[in-house]
């Protein structure tokens, strides 16, 4: 009785009568199909990635250590103030001290090539998507999809149309980091008041002088938030990226896993946390830094900068 | 009503019709169809607003406007003066009606033709002012001249030269955010009378201005539209304010136009309730000319009689504020017409009488 029950049960279930094999579908279709078709325009997509990151990870490598260093804490002062100055000065002397120079410098010139990308993608994807609302509603499901997949499961279809090595960890990074620079500027020129836009017409300028002369200005602090989250976004995919043949501080972490070598692995984060501490107090005081954001609130500026959590890092 | 030539520059003759709107509405919202059908069927703005959710801000206004004339409009707060306005030069799209500047159809305009138009012609000041928080005072004020093309060195001197004008010369290179209210709304006129437009469309542009300077400002508008003959649309809640500088006063009531007339029309005969209540406070002195103080008809025989003691003559046309000192001297004196003849007489009591009558026992 039970038994015959128990048959019953297990014969609603489909897997009883055999296995839906959408797993090979897929592989058949990226590799017979997606890979062969796409693996052209593919390929010219890597070469503008590629030329810039050989650029930015050889002139990195060639400028001497405190001609780096120089630079970087006359930024952090200029933009940051004191604090930041110091800070990077002593961070900077220490990633050399404990031997990852090199390391740092490889993930630098990775995610900064990774940030540019995805500015010169993302800021002209958010502005279209803020002036037009039928192009904002197919950017937003994209946007929500790159999100929401988790980065491991683009991993393989990047290996199989770029192969490995840094050029596809760069392009893992931008799709990653993307989505909330896209959003952020979407969102900044939609919030300049209507009033403001309105002026513009008024006074007879063209949709393109509206967007040069108001609302890219007034925009500019949320644009720079999501050009920081970029940034952090990128900073946290340096490991991920080593699984696909990144260098850098990535693979120190990576590889310290593999031999479960813990002190390895710790200064590999270590470089990256202070390497994100660095940038992102240094891109979130270059938004504030922006005169129509300081008119806004004077005397709050400081403090905003100093009450502000780290983000991601 | 319309057509009427303009009271205070009958000298110059009537002028070109320069704004021609007709049968203008405006609905916000969903049901815009059905809302006009309810609205020509006579119902009123709240009851729209209950049964199709659409709100009719502006309800079949018909009007024109000449070349060189204030024309004021006036009404409560959400009584739809800033959307007739708006839909004057576009910001703003009709739901309804005919909208010709000098003759151009404005609702066909293609949004290039348009721009042109805000460039060259018609120029605005925002009720909120709308000035750029990310540009200097100067900056806003070259803004629409930046836009017509003007290199950096012209344009800078030609909007110091207005800040001047507006009393903010010390103020071109601080921030809007630095500045009071009443100097932004300053800085916002500024930037609309540094293009000399032929057509202005003010929306509340002096209501954050204190008294003085507010004073200061009208009399400067109105000698800028005697020298330039500038067509102005003027817009405020001040009625005060509406019956000194306006040729003509539209008093706006849900949409609609309650009246539209001269100053003194609308004081000595208010269309209805809501416009005689806006009448009961103002200043009359100011409104009303001598003219409107006659109260017998004019007898030949008298006035040659009161001419030959030496009384004097006086325009008909001057308010009775300004007059009021020479009649106040307890002589009657002889009111003469725009053509110079002798109209009536007036007493020093016929002249408190104006100022303090009633509209009621004025019709009466
Ligand atoms: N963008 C809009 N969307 C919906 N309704 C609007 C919009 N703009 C104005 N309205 C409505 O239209 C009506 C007229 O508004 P309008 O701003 O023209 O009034 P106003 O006479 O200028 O008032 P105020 O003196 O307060 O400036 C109001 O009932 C308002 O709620
Ligand atoms: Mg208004």
């Amino acid at each position: 009785m039970t038994m015959a029950f128990e048959t019953l049960t297990d014969a609603l279930r489909p897997s009883y009568w055999g296995t839906l094999p959408l797993d090979a579908w897929i592989q058949s279709a990226v590799r017979d199909w997606l890979v062969p078709t796409l693996r052209p325009f593919f390929r010219a997509l890597q070469w503008p990635i590629a030329r810039v990151l050989d650029g930015l990870q050889g002139l990195l490598l060639a400028v001497p250590f405190a001609v780096i260093v120089a630079l970087a804490v006359a930024a952090a002062w200029r933009w940051g103030g004191r604090g930041v100055a110091l800070f990077t000065l002593v961070s900077l002397v220490l990633l050399d001290w404990i031997g990852i120079w090199r390391e740092t410098m490889v993930t630098l010139a990775m995610i900064v090539t990774a940030v540019v990308f995805c500015i010169v993608v993302g800021i002209p994807l958010g502005i279209a998507a803020a002036r037009s609302d039928r192009t904002a509603a197919l950017i937003r499901p994209v946007l929500d999809v790159m999100q929401t997949i988790p980065s491991f499961v683009y991993l393989v279809p990047i290996v199989m149309l770029f192969g490995v090595g840094m050029v596809p960890a760069v392009i893992a990074t931008i799709i990653f980091a993307l989505p909330p620079l896209v959003r952020l500027t979407d969102l900044g020129i939609r919030q300049v008041q209507g009033e403001l836009v309105e002026a513009g017409h008024a006074f007879g300028s063209t949709r393109r002088q509206i967007l040069w002369e108001i609302q890219l200005p007034l925009a500019l602090r949320t644009i720079m938030t999501g050009v920081n989250q970029t940034l952090m976004l990128a900073l946290s995919m340096a490991v991920i990226g080593a699984l696909i043949g990144a260098g850098g501080l990535g693979l120190t972490v990576y590889t310290g896993l593999g031999r479960l070598d813990i002190g390895y692995a710790g200064i590999g984060g270590l470089g990256i946390v202070l390497m994100a501490i660095i940038l992102d107090r240094v891109t979130q005081a270059l938004g504030n830094a922006d005169p129509a954001a300081r008119r806004r609130s004077p005397s709050r500026r400081r403090k905003d900068a100093a009450a502000e959590p780290l983000s991601q890092a | 009503m319309h057509g009427a030539p303009a009271a205070r520059s009958a000298g110059d003759g009537p002028g070109a019709r320069r704004i021609e709107v007709r049968g203008l509405s405006k609905t916000f919202g969903a049901g815009s169809a059905e809302a006009l059908a309810l609205a020509r069927a006579g119902a009123t703005k709240a009851e729209i607003l209950e049964r199709t959710g659409a709100v009719l801000a502006v309800n079949d206004v018909s009007f024109s406007v000449d070349a060189g004339e204030i024309f004021v409009v006036m009404g409560l707060s959400g009584s739809g003066k800033s959307t007739l306005v708006r839909c004057l030069n576009r910001l703003q799209e009709p739901t309804q009606g005919a909208i010709e500047i000098d003759g151009e159809d404005i609702v066909a305009a293609s949004q290039e033709r348009l721009r042109a138009l805000r460039l060259e012609k018609i120029t605005m000041v925002f009720q909120h002012f709308a000035l750029l928080p990310h540009r200097t005072v100067a900056e806003n004020v070259e803004y629409g001249l930046k836009m017509r093309g003007l290199a950096k060195p012209e344009r800078r001197a030609r909007a110091l030269k207005t800040l001047a004008g507006v009393g903010l010369a010390d103020w071109a290179d601080r921030y809007p955010s630095d500045l009071s209210g009443g100097m932004q709304q300053r800085v916002g006129l500024a930037r609309a009378l540094a293009l000399d437009p032929e057509i202005l469309l003010m929306d509340e542009p002096f209501s954050a201005l204190d008294p003085l300077i507010r004073r200061d400002m009208q009399a400067e508008l109105v000698e800028l539209q005697r020298h330039y003959r500038t067509t102005i649309i003027f817009i405020t809640h001040d009625l005060n304010e509406a019956l000194t500088l306006g040729s003509r006063v539209a008093v706006m009531k849900d949409g609609r136009f309650a009246q539209v007339g001269r100053p003194a029309d609308i004081v000595l005969d208010p269309a209805d309730d809501y416009v005689a209540a806006f009448t009961r406070d103002i200043d009359r002195g100011r409104v009303l000319p001598l003219r409107a103080a006659i109260r017998q008809p004019a007898d030949a025989a008298a006035i040659a009689a009161l001419m030959a003691e030496g009384a004097e003559a006086v325009d008909g046309g001057r308010l009775l504020h300004e007059v009021f000192a020479t009649v106040g001297a307890s002589r009657p004196v002889v009111v003469l017409d725009a053509a110079g003849r002798p109209e009536g007489v007036v007493r020093a009591a016929d002249v408190t009488a104006a100022l303090c009558a009633a509209p009621q026992r004025e019709r009466a």
